[in-house]
């Protein structure tokens, strides 16, 4: 089973272009964890986002598509970056994610990801041929 | 650079509305122009934001808050991650997807890990 | 943030259409070169309408049919000249592709087979190398002449030069636009892998600090195979190309360490690979696989690249593995640079002592004569032998063979270290 860690820091969605982490005993101890992730052969893939003052939204409606720059703010709160991770069970996500060192300011998002046989049964008719087509090109297993 | 595609679920309280087989078809083929590219490096749906677990930290231990969680909320549904050039080319490829009407999409630079030496 | 920037935008629609607007006027004018001339008109055209009238809704559409009319008077006048010279059979050809009908339809059928016509067209080899580098980051990549230039570091008259006499190379040479197919196919396909592969390499050697847009070549390089891989996803060698590039490319972050210095695979930090990409090339590589291509030059190179990157430590590696894979890449593909890692793989499947036997018969090969590897890598062999004082003599010579200064300190600390007695760790 998949799951996606979200990390979620509060006052994020406020941030400036160019924030980067500068607490180096911090920045150390993530890398901590994901290097622990790695060793157990659970990390599928991870990746820290840019704020949204750096990012654009895009709505859809009268099918004409409406771009709007960041920031945005209305947001309560955004994503600051996530894991992939592959493990046997829906605790064992948990278990992970509580692992990881987050501050007081930081909540974290367990999400599973669908797997194409999740997926409603229409969906899985045209979805179904998506995966082929990223098998047929070499893109998936 | 990296761009995350990040599609929001819908806010209402209705859920949202099924998608139909023309909708589906005409996003399949969207995405399939999308990898033939070469711009895709991933692509994935949630769960949905229902069965979601959040887990809050405290003197370096977490545990899990039971929701449900604040309305305003902005749940993820599902997200790619792309290659492109430049920000200008996400949104450019993405004015082109057949999405539903209400559809909202967020997009993020991915931090690049610096190289050590540089 | 400047979405909504027109030049930025502009660039990101070129980027996006331009490989196409070109392969599919390529096929109308039967000339590169000159369906790149068209492309540029459109573009030229946009740049002028577009800050006043917005983008269009559909920008790839709006420079087609931009280009298609200026094709189209270059036809007719082309038509007028060939009547003149009473080229009948092309004059009907003409005729054909000026229908608008077909123009239309041939855009959304043909335009995967057209960007193939393109690649192979860019890579053929009556070009140079280094021509069809530049022209196909020039047709296929969208690249500028002048990003060009920097990539490569040379100067961009030269650069301009490179891609003008290209394209006329092509005229004069008469290079149909078309897909190779029978015979020639297998050679003219490994002259496209080749090209995208030293693009690859371009932007992989180079350096942290230099020109962005040098490493970003990586990218581009990837993004090119990807898109080979969708227009021939039946050829297990674009497949096994991908994978070797989307591995290599996933060790890219743990390269280098600190204050610039190279850091050898068996001493990366594993969590700065990027696992994506190991996922993506695994993907790849299976694909190959499953095609029958395993022992293909680029999957063979692509499935070492995968033992590495299925080990989560370098203990865990699978060297017996490796080194079978190197016996099948010397035969396959052979050269001094495969023998000598299959040197090192067999030293760590099978002992040093079988390791020093295939290093050893190296020492006579005359490419590697100034290469500081192979007596680094013999030295390795003998120390954990325990042949000490030998070991010290091939680290001194490995250490004068290279002009990199942290090589050198690092083989001359093991030179010190035989000196001083110590056998290796492991």
């Amino acid at each position: 089973m998949r799951f996606m860690l979200l990390m979620i820091p509060k006052g994020y969605e406020t941030a400036a272009p160019g924030t980067v982490p500068d607490d180096a005993v911090r920045v150390e101890e993530m890398m901590k964890f994901n290097e622990s992730l790695q060793k157990a052969g659970v990390l599928l893939a991870l990746d820290g986002l840019h704020p949204p003052s750096m990012g654009a939204r895009v709505s859809f409606a009268g099918g004409k598509a409406r771009v709007t720059d960041g920031p945005f703010p209305e947001a309560k709160e955004v994503v600051g970056g996530y894991w992939m991770i592959q493990v046997g069970s829906r605790a064992e996500a948990i278990e992970w994610a509580s692992r990881c060192p987050a501050t007081d300011d930081e909540v974290i998002e367990v999400r599973q990801v669908q797997e194409v046989a999740d997926f409603p049964e229409d969906v899985q008719q045209i979805a179904g041929d998506l995966p082929d087509l990223q098998r047929r090109v070499g893109q998936r297993d | 650079m990296r761009v995350m595609v990040i599609k929001k679920e819908c806010r209402d309280s209705e859920p949202a509305a099924k998608p139909t087989k023309e909708m589906l078809a005409a996003f399949g083929k969207f995405h399939e122009e999308l990898v033939k590219a070469g711009v895709v490096l991933a692509s994935e749906r949630l769960h949905p934001g229902s069965e979601a677990i959040q887990m809050r930290f405290s003197g370096g231990k977490g545990t899990v808050i039971d929701g449900p969680f604040a309305e305003t909320k902005e749940l993820v549904a599902g997200f790619w991650l792309w290659q492109v050039g430049s920000m200008e080319e996400a949104v450019e490829w993405l004015k082109r997807a057949p999405f539903e009407e209400g559809a909202e999409l967020e997009l993020r630079q991915v931090y690049e890990m610096p190289a050590l030496g540089g | 943030m400047a979405s909504t920037d027109i030049q930025r935008t502009i660039d990101a629609v070129w980027r996006i259409e331009s490989a196409r607007l070109i392969a599919a006027l390529a096929r109308i004018v039967r000339d590169v070169g000159l369906a790149e001339d068209l492309a540029q008109d459109a573009l030229v055209a946009a740049l002028e309408r577009w800050p006043e009238t917005g983008v269009p809704d559909n920008p790839g559409a709006w420079l087609m049919t931009t280009a298609r009319h200026r094709a189209i008077d270059h036809l007719r006048r082309r038509r007028r000249f060939a009547e003149r010279q009473a080229e009948i059979g092309r004059d009907l050809e003409v005729r054909r592709d000026l229908a608008t009908d077909e123009v239309e339809a041939a855009l959304d059928d043909d335009i995967g087979d057209d960007l193939l016509r393109l690649m192979f067209t860019a890579c053929h080899p009556v070009l140079a190398t280094e021509a069809r580098v530049a022209l196909t980051l020039r047709l296929l990549g969208g690249l500028t002449t002048d990003e060009i230039a920097r990539a490569f570091l040379v100067p961009e008259a030269t650069l301009a030069q490179r891609i003008v006499r290209a394209k006329r190379t092509l005229a004069e040479a008469r290079v149909p636009f078309e897909v190779p197919r029978g015979g020639e196919r297998a050679q003219r396909l490994a002259s496209v892998l080749e090209v995208v592969y030293l693009i690859f390499n371009e932007g992989y050697l180079a350096t942290a600090g230099s020109d962005w847009l040098r490493p970003a070549l990586c990218e581009e390089a990837l993004r090119l195979g990807r898109v080979l891989a969708g227009l021939a996803p039946d050829e297990p060698e674009v497949h096994g190309l991908v994978a070797l590039m989307e591995l290599q490319a996933s060790r890219a972050r743990a390269r280098v360490g600190p204050g610039g210095v190279p850091v050898l695979l068996l001493e990366q930090d594993r969590s700065r690979w990027d696992r994506l990409l190991i996922r993506r090339g695994l993907a790849a590589l299976a694909r190959a696989e499953a095609l029958g291509g395993a022992l293909g030059p680029y999957a063979l190179q692509a499935a070492i690249a995968a033992c590495h990157a299925r080990a989560l430590t370098a203990a865990e590696t699978d060297w017996a593995r490796i080194a079978a894979l190197y016996d099948a890449l010397a035969q396959l593909a052979p050269s001094p640079v495969v023998e000598l890692n299959r040197a090192v793989a067999v030293g760590m499947a099978f002992g040093p002592a079988a390791g020093l036997e295939v290093a050893d018969a190296l020492t006579a090969e005359p490419a590697l004569r100034s290469y500081h590897l192979l007596p680094s890598v013999r030295g390795d062999l003998l120390a954990k032998l325990g042949r000490l004082a030998e070991a010290r003599t091939e680290f001194e010579r490995a250490a004068g063979l290279t002009r990199n200064a942290q090589e050198q300190a690092l083989l001359l600390d093991r030179a010190a270290a035989c000196a001083r007695g110590e056998r290796p760790r492991r």
